[in-house]
């Protein structure tokens, strides 16, 4: 079950910490704005967390995935 | 209201512009009769009459009113702004049927039940101040003077500079708030559907873009200035309405600086339906007409400045993105791919369509000019 990283382009001011924090998934464009290039899988939820948490700007939020879970 | 034939044959419309030069409330009367109530019934003619947004989406206006109605608390504006510096329509119309879109303003509030009625202009609010006082006391919308930029005219930023913040996008839509924005011409067009019904308005167009549009045309033209043409008119008609080419064409820039550059065939089919088979759209109607001697990239790149400068300064890859646009096409001979590089950092990346629009109008530049581009990689110019 993947989320998705969100940014509100309009506050973030190029810090560039999400992009150290979660390689796997957020790229920098090259003037420092982060592209989020993939999904928060579960390996990398922690590492969103810290992003979140990490930026000057709170930028960031993580979506909910919107796929139903099945119940086994 | 039924149109004149001109000479080239074509029918000439005069629904929004007429020859009235004295345009005072009792003369709109005169002409159209007392305002209609809104009713479900006026609901439904709007939707039968197929009546799009004016201001250059072209969203289904029912649909819209439908969706703003459904909330308890609802307001409309109406957007005079144009910050488009390319187009004049909306200030043509103010200033000679300032009736007919109040009119359409008080119509639009009353079918979303709201409570504030806002018509937003960026200049000449006396004589629209002037214009409202003259209508019976429970007809008069409020008058908001909102500051001349380009962005300001977007949705979301002209409902925050109305509610007294800034003039900037915030990536909402305002119907989904229960915010109704129309252009101006819209609404004129809104209060003759009340009055003629769907019927009559579909009696000019095409089925799918039914009803007069009107259009500012400048550039290479003898008589550049607004007109009311039907969708489906020709650029050779359109040409001619502003009294023909002042010099041979070359290009013509369709949809003002959102748009899209064309070379200038007098073929060329001014409707959404036909401009989409060729990458592009009517948008608000904004014609420019480049000659032959003219540089499209030179012209290209003075608009991106433009664009570039005109940024909400909210978003990074816009704030950034456009002026490398720009000062790429500067240059003598401008890197196609560089171009192409910039844009995939540009596309989708901003809180509204600024850049997006800024970047197809270059898109097509490139297209369109490719072979203006090949003569400045060998260091001559159309210009010289």
């Amino acid at each position: 079950m993947s989320d998705e990283l969100k940014i509100d382009i309009r506050v973030c001011d190029a810090y560039g910490y999400c992009a150290e924090l979660l390689p796997e998934i957020v790229d920098l464009d090259e003037w420092g704005y982060p592209i989020v290039a993939g999904e928060i899988t579960p390996d990398l939820l922690a590492a969103a967390r810290a992003a979140v948490a990490a930026c000057p700007r709170v930028a960031l939020r993580i979506e909910p995935s919107r796929r139903l879970t099945v119940i086994r | 209201m039924s149109a004149i034939v001109s000479a080239s044959g074509a029918r000439v419309h005069s629904r929004l512009l007429h020859r009235d030069v004295d345009p005072t409330y009792r003369s709109h009367l005169d002409r159209h009769g007392e305002l209609p109530f809104a009713s479900d019934e006026l609901l439904l003619e709007l939707e039968a009459s197929g009546l799009t947004g004016r201001g250059g989406a072209a969203f289904p206006t029912a649909t819209k009113l439908h969706a703003v109605a459904r909330h308890r608390r609802t307001e409309v504006i109406a957007n005079g702004t144009e910050g488009e510096p390319a187009s004049s329509k909306d200030a043509v119309l103010l200033a000679r049927n300032p009736q007919l879109v109040l009119d359409g303003l008080v119509l639009a509030a009353e079918l979303v039940g709201a409570r504030r009625a806002t018509i937003a202009v960026s200049r000449n609010a006396e004589a629209l101040e002037r214009a409202i006082a003259e209508r019976p006391r429970r007809q008069r919308p409020a008058v908001a003077l909102i500051e001349d930029s380009f962005v300001a005219g977007e949705e979301s930023a002209l409902v925050n500079a109305v509610h007294g913040g800034a003039a900037k996008p915030t990536g909402r839509r305002p119907f989904e708030s229960g915010i109704l924005v129309q252009n101006v011409e819209t609404l004129a067009h809104l209060a003759l559907v009340a009055r003629y019904g769907a019927a009559w308005f579909r009696s000019a167009g095409t089925t799918d873009e039914p009803g007069t549009v009107l259009a500012t045309v400048s550039g290479a033209v003898r008589m550049p200035g607004v007109v009311e043409i039907e969708p489906g008119t020709t650029l050779r008609e359109l040409v001619a309405r502003c009294g023909g080419p002042s010099e041979p064409l070359q290009a013509v820039l369709v949809g003002g600086y959102f748009g899209s550059w064309l070379p200038a065939d007098p073929g060329l089919v001014l409707s959404n339906t036909a401009l989409r088979r060729l990458g592009a759209s009517l948008g608000a109607r904004v014609v420019v007409a480049l000659p032959r001697t003219a540089c499209g990239l030179a012209e290209t790149a003075r608009i991106a400045a433009y664009m570039a400068e005109q940024s909400a300064g909210q978003c990074g890859p816009c704030v950034f993105g456009l002026p490398a646009l720009a000062q790429e096409l500067a240059r003598q001979s401008p890197s196609v791919n560089r171009i192409e590089q910039l844009g995939a950092q540009i596309a989708r990346r901003g809180a509204c369509a600024h850049p997006d629009g800024t970047l197809g109008m270059v898109q097509s530049a490139l297209r369109t000019f490719d072979a203006e581009l090949r003569m400045h990689a060998q260091g001559r110019c159309s210009a010289r």
